[in-house]
């Protein structure tokens, strides 16, 4: 079809806003609130200016926008070595452990910070039992005994867990605004949507572009660097419910790939695209079961009462090895895949046990500590996962009484739950990593200037929201130095600004220039509205690329055939249709979804070993093959040839066993 | 569950720029009708259920509706947010309720001081692990 291009004969010429800025924030959850904190200390007293946009309100934007019933990285008494063996066990064992590491000796200070500024943490009791964190106590920087959910999790009060650390981050943007004359350095409601490297110096970034969703005004931050750090990817594959029910996605629905896409377009280097992450949640709801396996002691069981991990557990040790060797220490890739057998074995529905975990509590209660202890159960939804409630509340479900579904979701992208997805960063130069792995700033990708945090960083996760604030920090810190070493830098833009302005709004001229052609605007052949974009990206990558409707199974011959579709969805979405501001956000969310989704066929297609059982299969090669592919997968786009260029890198242990 | 808003009970946070809702929706995903004044969910199948609408809204105007393709009707969850703690009551589809409070914050609300009794930057160590205030960190090696 013939190449649209936006001249603005159609549709209305946005304002052009331009802003010079030091070091640049994209994104505004909790690894770039982190950064805020942190780079305002050190960047202030230097001149430099530090300006946010979010395409969001940062009270509450991001992963943790509607709270969460716990911190899942907070070592207190463990030593961060033994949280990188946790990590590299659960990711099957291909981890950078010095970004791991780094991100373990860091996180307390982020965690403490919480509770100074407001938020509740559960403190142990002498007599043993919990306090809830309004509850007189010592902080736990003071000595206080967390409530271990687990080795790594503390639980908290955290309905506003992303209000407290948004105001921290707020102020200090304002101490920076005030003391270097900027007019605003907060942008909410702006959606950055591309980066443009710098027209005198190769493989360099110098601005990023991106739109008002509420105003007829388009962005152009130019800085010094940046950091990137807008979430996963979410709704890339096509979910379980898809009605309404789709917004109930397990991580949050507006995470839409925009760091690995914007990364990628530069000539960022990818790692370990193919991973992914596929939970285990109450089903429908998809509220989480931490809680209720490490809290409660709650068990997973079959509908015969059968335990999976059980019954699967020699037939998956002689297909998976050694990642299946210590019944105490299954993965939850491994433990999926226990789980699906029997599914697949028509032995569901899979039933978590509430109902025996609460009696089994009950025990050792009197009637005021069960009635607690119900309250503790409903709060880990009410914190996180409010949804779920209303999953049980209208199926009268009463965790006590009655067991509840869960099931294994669709897919998603992410780097810093319990995936390992990312950019290849550079790492901190003190723990003996190979001298390839550091070059000079943390968190810096391999475009110079160009840095990221939290779910942006590959091959190391288990962050969670904790590590993603102290990661953001950490590369906020590196950025300080980046520009006080780089501080005649000016950045260089090639494209005019009715260029930039036209690539942004090409969606609304495309739209206003045909929407008259048809009696229904949904139905035109000339565009492609968000919707159906979605929609059709989300079957490709289910039917091909391993989603639930081929129980997460793919192959050679499945990928080949899912990227040929997958570039034809490419070349369409250059005529993507956009109706208001809202629907043009939405068009390049999915464009960014399609990047993202590509990396990750590509990835799997390059991969050749079955990596993450229970996350996905090839079919063609169902082991986990340590010879061959215990190894770093590295892809980067090569934006002369625009091919993707992929390469094995060696994976070196740093930690022994 | 997305979102819903009652006629009666929402005023177009008076005819102001933004409503409140459209002001907090991480998604984007409320509009006003200005010709009714009345807000609404443009998108409710990209609802979280987040209850950020829900819990901001000066006139306890919106409330959530079970996802349709999988939650029957007949039960509700609804919060009330103060300064300090949160009060659920999750009505099940039988009718019997349930009502929980939590704790939301130990500080006043804009009372976050983010640098009181912080120490300076040292630029000696600027290049070294650690954070502004956390100058000594661990190490294997």
């Amino acid at each position: 079809m013939e190449l649209e291009t936006c001249t603005f004969a159609y549709c209305q010429r946005p304002e052009m806003i331009e802003v010079e800025t030091d070091i640049l924030l994209i994104g505004g959850g909790m690894a770039n609130t982190g950064a805020a904190y942190e780079a305002v200390r050190w960047a202030t007293p230097k001149g430099l200016k530090v300006t946010m946009v979010d395409k969001a309100a940062t009270d509450r934007s991001g992963a943790v926008a509607m709270g969460l019933s716990a911190i899942n990285t907070y070592m207190g008494d463990n030593d961060p070595a033994d949280y990188v063996k946790m990590v590299r066990g659960d990711l099957m064992g291909i981890i950078r452990e010095d970004l791991v590491y780094d991100v373990g000796r860091h996180v307390d200070d982020s965690v403490h910070l919480f509770e100074e500024w407001g938020l509740p943490v559960w403190k142990r009791a002498e007599d043993g039992h919990t306090l809830d964190g309004a509850q007189p106590a010592k902080k736990l920087s003071e000595g206080g005994k967390p409530v271990r959910s687990g080795k790594w999790q503390i639980m908290i009060n955290g309905e506003s867990y992303k209000v407290i650390v948004a105001e921290a981050a707020k102020k200090a943007l304002e101490v920076n605004r005030a003391a270097t004359g900027q007019a605003i350095n907060l942008y909410e409601r702006v959606f950055i949507v591309k980066l443009l490297l710098d027209s005198n110096e190769p493989n360099r970034v110098a601005a990023a572009v991106g739109f008002s969703v509420r105003e007829n005004k388009a962005y152009m931050f130019k800085a010094k660097c940046m950091l990137l750090a807008c979430g996963g990817a979410v709704n890339v594959f096509r979910p379980r419910s898809v009605g309404e029910g789709q917004g109930r996605a397990w991580y949050p629905v507006w995470n839409a790939g925009t760091t690995y896409a914007l990364a990628a377009q530069v000539g960022a280097e990818l790692v370990l695209m193919e991973n992914r992450f596929v939970p285990a949640r109450f089903k429908d709801g998809y509220g989480p079961v931490g809680a209720w396996f490490l809290f409660f002691k709650a068990k997973a069981t079959n509908s015969l009462g059968e335990d999976y991990c059980v019954t699967h557990f020699e037939s998956t040790k002689a297909l998976y090895g050694k990642y299946c060797s210590d019944p105490h220490k299954l993965g939850t890739a491994i433990r999926n895949h226990m789980m699906m057998n029997d599914m697949k074995a028509g032995k569901g529905p899979i039933l978590m046990n509430t109902h025996w975990a609460m009696a089994e509590l009950g025990k050792t209660m009197d009637a005021k500590q069960i009635k607690h202890l119900e309250a503790e159960a409903w709060e880990d939804f009410l914190d996180m996962c409010i949804g779920q409630a209303g999953v049980w509340a209208g199926n009268n479900i009463e965790p006590d009484k009655t067991p509840s579904e869960i099931m294994p979701t669709e897919p998603y992208l992410l780097g810093s739950h319990a995936g390992c997805a990312g950019l290849w960063v550079s790492g901190p130069d003190d723990l003996g990593a190979p001298k390839e792995w550091s070059w000079g700033y943390s968190r810096m990708t391999t475009v110079k200037g160009l840095f990221t945090a939290g779910d942006g960083v590959g091959a190391s996760g288990h962050k969670f929201s904790s590590g993603a604030h102290a990661e953001g920090r950490i590369a906020a810190k590196a950025m300080v130095a980046f520009c006080l070493d780089n501080a005649s830098y000016k950045p260089a833009v090639a494209k005019s600004t009715e260029e930039l302005i036209g690539e942004l709004y090409l969606p609304f001229e495309i739209y206003e220039k045909y929407k008259n052609y048809s009696t229904d605007t949904n139905t035109n052949p000339y565009y492609i509205r968000p919707k159906m974009l979605q929609a059709r990206l989300q079957k490709i990558m289910d039917e091909y690329v391993a989603g639930v409707s081929t129980y997460y199974m793919t192959s050679k011959t499945l990928l080949e055939a899912g990227l040929k579709h997958l570039m034809l969805l490419k070349e369409d979405a250059l005529r993507m249709g956009a109706a208001d501001l809202h629907e043009l956000m939405r068009c390049w969310e999915n464009y960014h979804r399609i990047w993202t989704g590509e990396s990750h066929a590509r990835h799997i297609l390059f991969r050749e070993d079955t990596r993450y059982p229970g996350y996905y299969y090839r079919g063609d090669f169902n082991l986990v093959d340590d010879v061959n592919w215990r190894c770093f997968t590295i892809s980067k786009y090569n934006l002369q040839t625009s091919q993707w260029e992929m390469s094995k890198r060696d994976y070196v242990q740093l930690i022994p066993d | 569950m997305p979102s819903f808003v009652m006629t009666e009970k929402c005023d177009g946070c008076k005819g102001q720029e933004r409503t409140a809702c459209m002001y907090i929706c991480p998604n984007d995903l409320m509009k006003l009708d200005r010709d009714r004044m009345k807000a609404y969910n443009v998108e409710t199948e990209q609802c979280w259920e987040c209850y950020n609408c829900v819990k901001i809204c000066p006139q306890q105007a919106i409330e959530v509706r079970g996802y349709a393709d999988f939650v029957p009707l007949g039960g509700n969850v609804i919060p009330m947010r103060g300064s300090d703690s949160i009060m659920w009551t999750v009505k099940f589809r039988s009718g019997a309720l349930k009502r929980f409070k939590f704790p939301i914050r130990t500080t006043a609300e804009g009372s976050v001081d983010p640098y009181k009794g912080k120490p300076e930057a040292d630029f000696a160590n600027l290049k070294k692990p650690g954070f502004f205030n956390m100058t000594t960190v661990k190490t294997f090696k």
